[in-house]
């Protein structure tokens, strides 16, 4: 099976990296939830209205965008325009959008807040823009703390209280872990600067391991031990695997879940009405509460044949009431400034917990720390998170020491940098 | 009559080749007339060796030519030249059956842990196959369906394997649900070391059981029955007839099935992926799965580094191989001898 996919999926490749015919936009596209659909709805509506611009949507897995679209882009192929969450590392191969759309100065003022993240350092092209805004935070199954007699931490309450708290849940109501965060660099990268961790040195490279860092990854790693936190997600891979917990938060196995927003969609769908879910933003550290923004941006390839009808793709999909509605199907926060200023969402969702969940993370927006504000848009984020899991996983695994941990982790990413430059 | 349908039957069947080897007759023989009658041996090979030289041999030296370079870039003139640089980071260690002492640990750490993983499964792999092809051997009600049983899982793909067992072993899959159901605590399978690395070496085993099976039975059926006819007739323990008749004839099979086993244990990656991922830790982190994500999978991909461990696998698994075929050949010329 997996030959057979692996071979279909380079087929594929092979077909998307061929050569584009006039007015053919082809567009690399992942999904997480209903996205894929919504997606190509709107480009259905776009070609009507442009019937001498063909799209043609191509739907992979996220693996095909993480693992095959650099290769194509270092060959000097792949599609005319892919969603892609890898967005800085891979800056050097978007296409700069200015010459090509309507109206620049619409994209800077609408889309400014996030350039950065998709264009190479110094640079001020346009390139793309973000499909969704995301901020890592937390989720609480509301039901399992009543059922449990436990109040659910408030405003300002820090990871210790959050951690305390869900292990009388799990005492409780016999849940296989307190909580779970995914396994994931980026998503413990939040917490770690909550705790005053630094990964930007002076110089724009990465610093070293500091005590902010160590603080939190001690205390997860302690957690583990402890069999709060459930080992399963951190420990069940090698590498930097991504691993999400959110299979054990939808089946009630766990009180307190550390994910991001992009989840909302996942769990009204999953989980229904068999329980009340709430988000929480970020539990608190020494330093603030602060999530991580990111997301998944739409970006032109500057590969393409077709720069001027991939221009008018991309002036569509950026366009406010477009923003808008996909937003609104796909339960996604825009990054269209826009949209965001005048506000009023219409959700289309008749579940009461993705309202307020998202209104949560707007208004966790608020405290994510400059440290993690720089992270979206600094080139080395990817190498410092690769570098983190794989280590505290071997940590969490009782392969490595601590101590062991963060001279590992400082060497991998001074060896990724050097690799890379 | 049915006789001469038969015949025309078969005479209508073969005409088409007969037809084409006519009229390729005269172009063979015009080529035969200028490459001589040694010339047309390398005329016939040229078509193969270009298609292996294309697809095998070519990769391989381009490989090997990544090997000796850095950088992100897929181009090779856009690649930094390093020479040895990649081996050397790989080789550099200050203990080689510490992983924690070299610079490259997850590299050695994934060596030791395939060279676990042979040594066991290709051991225990094996003796089951060969036990198992002795039994589907014997006169057996119903010998066609157990056959069939335990060449099933091979007709599988790596991953549905993988995923089947995955749904088997998980924390609250099907084995820890009947667990609980008889009042036994479960286990977190695939999350304790020593269990996971057992579950990738029991699957594997599962899955490629009947293949080896099925070659060690064609070789069973190839030992004369007279033999043991002779043997039962002296009165011989069937302990003893299994010592000096059986494995000794079935010594050329038995090292097919030990080299192919061997081959395929080196580059174990499909069903340990998805049933373990390389966890807990890195327990099961095998050496095919360590270029996987040094050249492909990490956020910031090492095409050279995965270049070179791959050339190193590859050159244990020729040194493997030749030693395998160099044991086989030895024994054929003592056979002879004899």
């Amino acid at each position: 099976m997996r030959k057979m996919k692996t071979s279909l999926a380079a087929l594929a490749v092979g077909l998307m990296a061929q050569g584009a015919l006039a007015g053919d936009v082809r567009v690399m596209w992942y999904s997480d939830g209903v996205e894929g659909a919504v997606i190509k709805d709107l480009l259905d509506r776009f070609m009507a209205e442009n019937p001498d611009v063909n799209v043609i949507l191509d739907e992979v897995p996220y693996s095909v965008v993480q693992e095959q679209l650099q290769v194509q882009l270092e060959a000097g192929q792949g599609p005319d325009i892919a969603r892609v969450t890898n967005i800085k590392a891979l800056a050097d191969h978007w296409l700069d959008l200015t010459p090509h759309v309507a109206d620049p100065d619409y994209w800077r003022e609408n889309f400014g807040a996030q350039a950065d993240w998709m264009r190479p350092d110094g640079s001020d092209a346009i390139t793309g823009f973000m499909t969704q805004i995301t901020l890592v935070g937390g989720f609480a199954n509301k039901t399992l703390f009543e059922q449990a007699g436990v109040e659910m931490p408030g405003a300002g309450a820090t990871w210790d209280d959050w951690v305390e708290a869900s292990a009388r849940v799990m005492e409780s109501q016999g849940t296989v872990a307190a909580f779970a965060v995914d396994r994931s660099g980026h998503r413990i990268s939040g917490p770690n600067i909550s705790y005053g961790g630094v990964y930007i040195g002076d110089d724009g490279m990465p610093a070293p391991v500091n005590d902010g860092t160590k603080d939190f990854v001690g205390k997860l790693v302690d957690w583990t031990e402890q069999g709060l936190h459930l080992k399963d997600v951190w420990v069940s891979a090698s590498g930097s695997t991504y691993r999400a917990a959110a299979d054990d938060f939808i089946n009630a196995q766990l009180p307190f879940y550390y994910s991001g927003s992009w989840q909302i969609a996942n769990l009204s769908t999953k989980i229904g009405d068999l329980f009340d879910w709430v988000a929480t933003g970020s539990p608190c550290g020494t330093a603030g509460c602060s999530g991580l923004q990111g997301g998944a941006a739409l970006v032109a390839i500057k590969y393409t044949e077709n720069a001027e009808e991939v221009g008018k793709v991309m002036d569509y999909l950026a366009q406010e009431d477009v923003v808008r509605e996909f937003s609104e199907r796909t339960l996604f926060l825009p990054g269209h400034k826009g949209v965001n200023a005048k506000g009023g969402l219409n959700w289309d969702t008749e579940d009461p917990n993705v309202g307020a969940a998202l209104d949560t993370f707007v208004a966790a927006a608020a405290d994510v720390l400059p440290e993690a504000q720089r992270l979206p848009a600094w080139k080395w984020g990817s190498a410092y998170y690769g570098a983190l899991v794989t280590r505290i996983s071997q940590v969490m695994a009782g392969e490595l020491a601590l101590d062991e941990a963060w001279a590992r982790i400082d060497s991998d990413i001074a060896e990724q940098v050097e690799a890379a430059q | 009559m049915a006789a001469r349908l038969k015949q025309m039957a078969g005479a209508a069947a073969v005409a088409p080749l007969a037809l084409l080897a006519r009229a390729l007759d005269p172009p063979l023989r015009a080529v035969q007339r200028v490459a001589g009658q040694g010339g047309m041996i390398t005329f016939f090979l040229v078509p193969n060796m270009a298609i292996f030289g294309i697809f095998v041999l070519l990769p391989l030296c381009i490989n090997f030519v990544y090997s000796m370079t850095a950088g992100p870039e897929l181009f090779l003139a856009q690649r930094d030249w390093v020479g040895g640089a990649q081996y050397a980071k790989l080789l550099d260690c200050e203990d080689y059956t510490r992983p924690a002492t070299c610079d490259e640990d997850l590299f050695w750490t994934a060596v030791w842990n395939t060279a676990r993983f042979v040594l066991v499964q290709v051991t225990l792999l094996v003796v089951c196959a060969t036990v198992t092809a002795l039994i589907l051997n014997r006169e057996l009600r119903a010998r066609g369906f157990w056959r069939a049983v335990f060449f099933f899982p091979v007709l599988l793909s790596p991953v549905v394997v993988g995923l089947i067992w995955r749904w088997i072993l998980q924390r609250d899959g099907i084995l820890n649900a009947a667990m609980l159901d008889l009042g036994l605590d479960p286990v977190n399978w695939l999350i304790e070391r020593g269990w996971a690395f057992a579950a990738t070496v029991g699957v594997t085993i599962w899955a490629h059981l009947g293949f080896y099976a099925l070659i060690l039975l064609a070789g069973l059926q190839a030992i004369p029955r007279d033999l043991y006819e002779a043997a039962e007739m002296d009165g011989t323990r069937p302990a003893r007839v299994f010592w000096r008749i059986t494995l000794p004839l079935l010594m050329p099979n038995l090292l097919v099935v030990i080299v192919l086993a061997l081959i395929r244990a080196v580059q174990v990656f499909d069903e340990a992926f998805v049933l373990t991922g390389g966890g807990p830790g890195t327990a099961t982190l095998y050496m095919t799965q360590y270029i996987y994500e040094v050249g492909f999978a990490s956020l910031l991909k090492n095409p050279g580094l995965a270049a070179a461990a791959s050339i190193l696998m590859g050159g244990v698994l020729v040194v493997l191989t030749l030693l395998q075929l160099g044991l086989g050949r030895r024994g054929e010329l003592k056979g002879k001898a004899r």
